[in-house]
């Protein structure tokens, strides 16, 4: 493929998302909310595409990634007379170390990369259905913890003081940084071999290529990169562990297959299409114009339309709004096209 | 951890038991569906939320102990049906993965209907309350509930074991889990197998809701959804291709988390569900098709 048919693969991401922040910029400043919440679920649902995409295996453990990443970045940079307030367990060097914004992002990155690269040794082992309820454990596990021990963090309290350094800007570089991230490791030879082994593990071994290794790189980037987006919300919002469990997890892994598992733009698109739906029915609970048509919706509508729409898009479109494709320039003879196909199993 | 287990008394164990058949069935209610359609059913959790509040209203509106289990035994095989048609059916033929998603969006919109439509705080199901008050048996006190659930697990497993293995159907319906494909080349229907799964299924969540809705007194919209995930562990732990071992496995994890929380002291038992999954994932490693399952399971060779 030629270097300039390659190149809306990379720009319709990075434009989509530089589109929902100079959207969020032009609306009022509650409204603004909605789109900062929307770019952080962008860079969510990145950071899972970039092992679920590339290796094809459902991970249910990456919530707990985006969890240590904000743990990391809130304890870091919470002001300390006020983390002896709202987190009185927490160990004293914790207490005492503090760092700036920048830092404390580039630390959740690195503590989320670190931590699933630790829980990816033995677990890239398992596949299938076994893989599946292991990560599932790293979740229910690290949830658990952080909701109980308070030497690490809040506890069973909010992230209530760190400061919201997240505006739109911030968000939308850091949802770009992770569209990069994920678009230079799949152009890289380890994501193709990971692809390969996706499509056809026995193949892909006789090439002489080590899922098991593949899989953990993968794992461990998208850890990072599930670190780096935990560290953004906690500068956005007083986070909590419970509001970091399982809801998000399904939330966020429907954003992925309903845009497509297969593609990066897969990712970007069905963050924003879902969170998008979501975020209007839920200003809608309180009142918004649409067109000069005043609409107010009950409260809870918008997770009832979320709900329907993600098992209609799932029915309608099984891969996916974008079905696993990249955007890219129309070739001459459209029929070679079969090879991106995305293709999930268990 | 150890000495924990010096306190363990018999209203404990029988406790364990109780969670562990109620564990079971919810185990078999996920195996038969998997075996038939090759989906793990996330949405199980809601059925039996929805069974759980169909007793709640039925204890709101006065009825009769009976006409509330027949209620929500309605309801539940009403949703279950309603599910397979609208959601089963149509993705029946696409991957495992779009499946399992595909499910966890029912459980969202199902518990997001049951937040719309009830509130978050949840609705009383007072009725069968007076079953947690305990049995004299020989000096030990038992909670009527421990003894009930546990005889109706085992009673409900043993009817479904002649089903299995007695009738067309069961026949039908082992098949169908062997070999799909071939099952329907030698003549078995595979709608009917398929809603005979799917039906059964229902019942045991239906029955599940009744149990698990005496001891957890409120119903909430989350409802059923923690239980069902450590149910899918143990199915997962016990071997999914096939029904006893995913029993054996439902029954484990159940009678585990029962025992360890009923012996832990409080600061350690918040960590249940850690013990819980780090042992979970300690036996996939080690056996990653199942703790009960036969042979080292055939990797293709292509």
């Amino acid at each position: 493929m030629s270097l300039v048919r390659r190149v809306p693969e990379f720009l319709a991401p990075a434009l989509l998302i530089l589109a929902t922040a100079l959207l969020g910029l032009a609306v009022s400043n509650y409204l603004q909310a909605y789109f900062l919440d929307t770019l952080i679920k962008v860079a969510i649902v990145v950071a899972l595409y970039v092992f679920i995409g590339n290796s094809g295996v459902l991970s249910f453990g990456h919530m707990s990634f985006v969890a240590v990443g904000a743990w990391t970045a809130g304890v870091l940079t919470t002001p300390e007379e006020q983390k002896r307030l709202i987190m009185p367990g927490l160990a004293h060097f914790l207490v005492t170390t503090n760092v700036g914004n920048a830092a404390s992002l580039a630390l959740a990155a690195l503590v989320g990369g670190f931590f699933a690269l630790v829980v990816g040794l033995p677990l890239m082992r398992l596949s299938g259905l076994a893989a599946g309820i292991a990560t599932f454990g790293v979740l229910e596990i690290t949830n658990n913890v952080l909701t109980y021990e308070q030497r690490i963090g809040p506890g069973l309290n909010t992230f209530s003081s760190v400061p919201a350094t997240t505006g739109i800007w911030q968000a939308a570089i850091g949802g770009l940084i992770c569209v990069a991230v994920a678009y230079g490791y799949q152009r890289t030879r380890f994501s193709r071999m990971l692809r390969a082994g996706r499509e056809d593990p026995a193949a892909a071994a006789a090439a002489g290529i080590s899922i098991y290794r593949q899989r953990l790189l993968a794992f461990a980037l998208s850890g990072g990169l599930a670190g780096f987006a935990g560290g953004l919300y906690v500068h956005l919002q007083p986070l909590g562990a419970s509001g970091l469990s399982l809801d998000l997890t399904f939330i966020t892994l429907a954003m992925l297959v309903v845009g497509g598992s297969g593609s990066l733009l897969g990712a970007v698109v069905g963050a924003l299409a879902l969170n998008g739906l979501f975020s209007f029915f839920s200003a809608a609970t309180n009142t918004v114009d649409v067109f000069g048509w005043s609409l107010t919706v009950p409260s809870g509508t918008a997770e009832l339309s979320l709900g329907a729409l993600m098992a209609i898009v799932l029915i309608l479109r099984p891969n996916g709004l974008t079905g696993g494709r990249e955007l890219s320039l129309p070739r001459r003879r459209a029929a070679a096209d079969l090879s991106e196909k995305a293709r999930v199993t268990t | 951890m150890i000495l924990a287990f010096l306190n363990l008394t018999w209203p404990t164990f029988a406790n364990g038991l109780a969670l562990g058949g109620v564990y079971a069935l919810m185990a078999v209610g996920i195996g038969l569906v998997f075996g038939v359609l090759r989906l793990v059913n996330f949405a199980y959790g809601q059925l039996i939320m929805g069974g759980a509040f169909a007793l709640a209203y039925g204890s709101q509106w006065g009825f009769a102990n009976w006409a509330s289990i027949l209620f929500c035994f309605g309801v539940v095989l009403g949703l279950s049906v309603l599910m397979d048609w609208l959601v089963f059916r149509p993705l029946r033929t696409h991957s495992p993965a779009v499946m399992l998603v595909a499910t966890f969006a029912v459980a969202f919109l199902l518990q997001s209907i049951a937040l719309l439509a009830f509130g978050p705080l949840g609705k009383s199901a007072g009725q069968l309350a007076i079953l947690n008050a305990p049995w004299d048996i020989g000096g030990v006190f038992i909670k009527k509930i421990a003894v009930i659930a546990f005889a109706t697990a085992v009673g409900c497993l043993a009817i479904l074991q002649l089903l299995l293995t007695r009738t067309p159907l069961g026949l039908h319906m082992r098949a169908a889990a062997m070999d799909f494909r071939t099952a329907r080349l030698l003549g078995v229907r595979a709608n009917w197998v398929i809603s005979g799964a799917v039906i059964v299924s229902g019942l045991f969540a239906a029955v599940s809701a009744v149990m698990l809705s005496v001891t957890e007194l409120t119903v909430t919209p989350s409802f059923g959804t923690q239980d069902t995930i450590l149910v899918l562990a143990g199915v997962v732990l016990g071997g999914l291709n096939r029904p006893i071992p995913a029993t054996l496995g439902g029954f484990a994890i159940g009678f585990a988390s029962g025992i360890l929380g009923g012996v832990l002291p409080s600061n350690q038992s918040q960590y249940l569900p850690s013990f819980l999954f780090a042992a979970v994932i300690v036996v996939l490693l080690v056996r990653p098709n199942g703790l009960f399952a036969r042979g080292g399971g055939a990797v293709e060779r292509v």
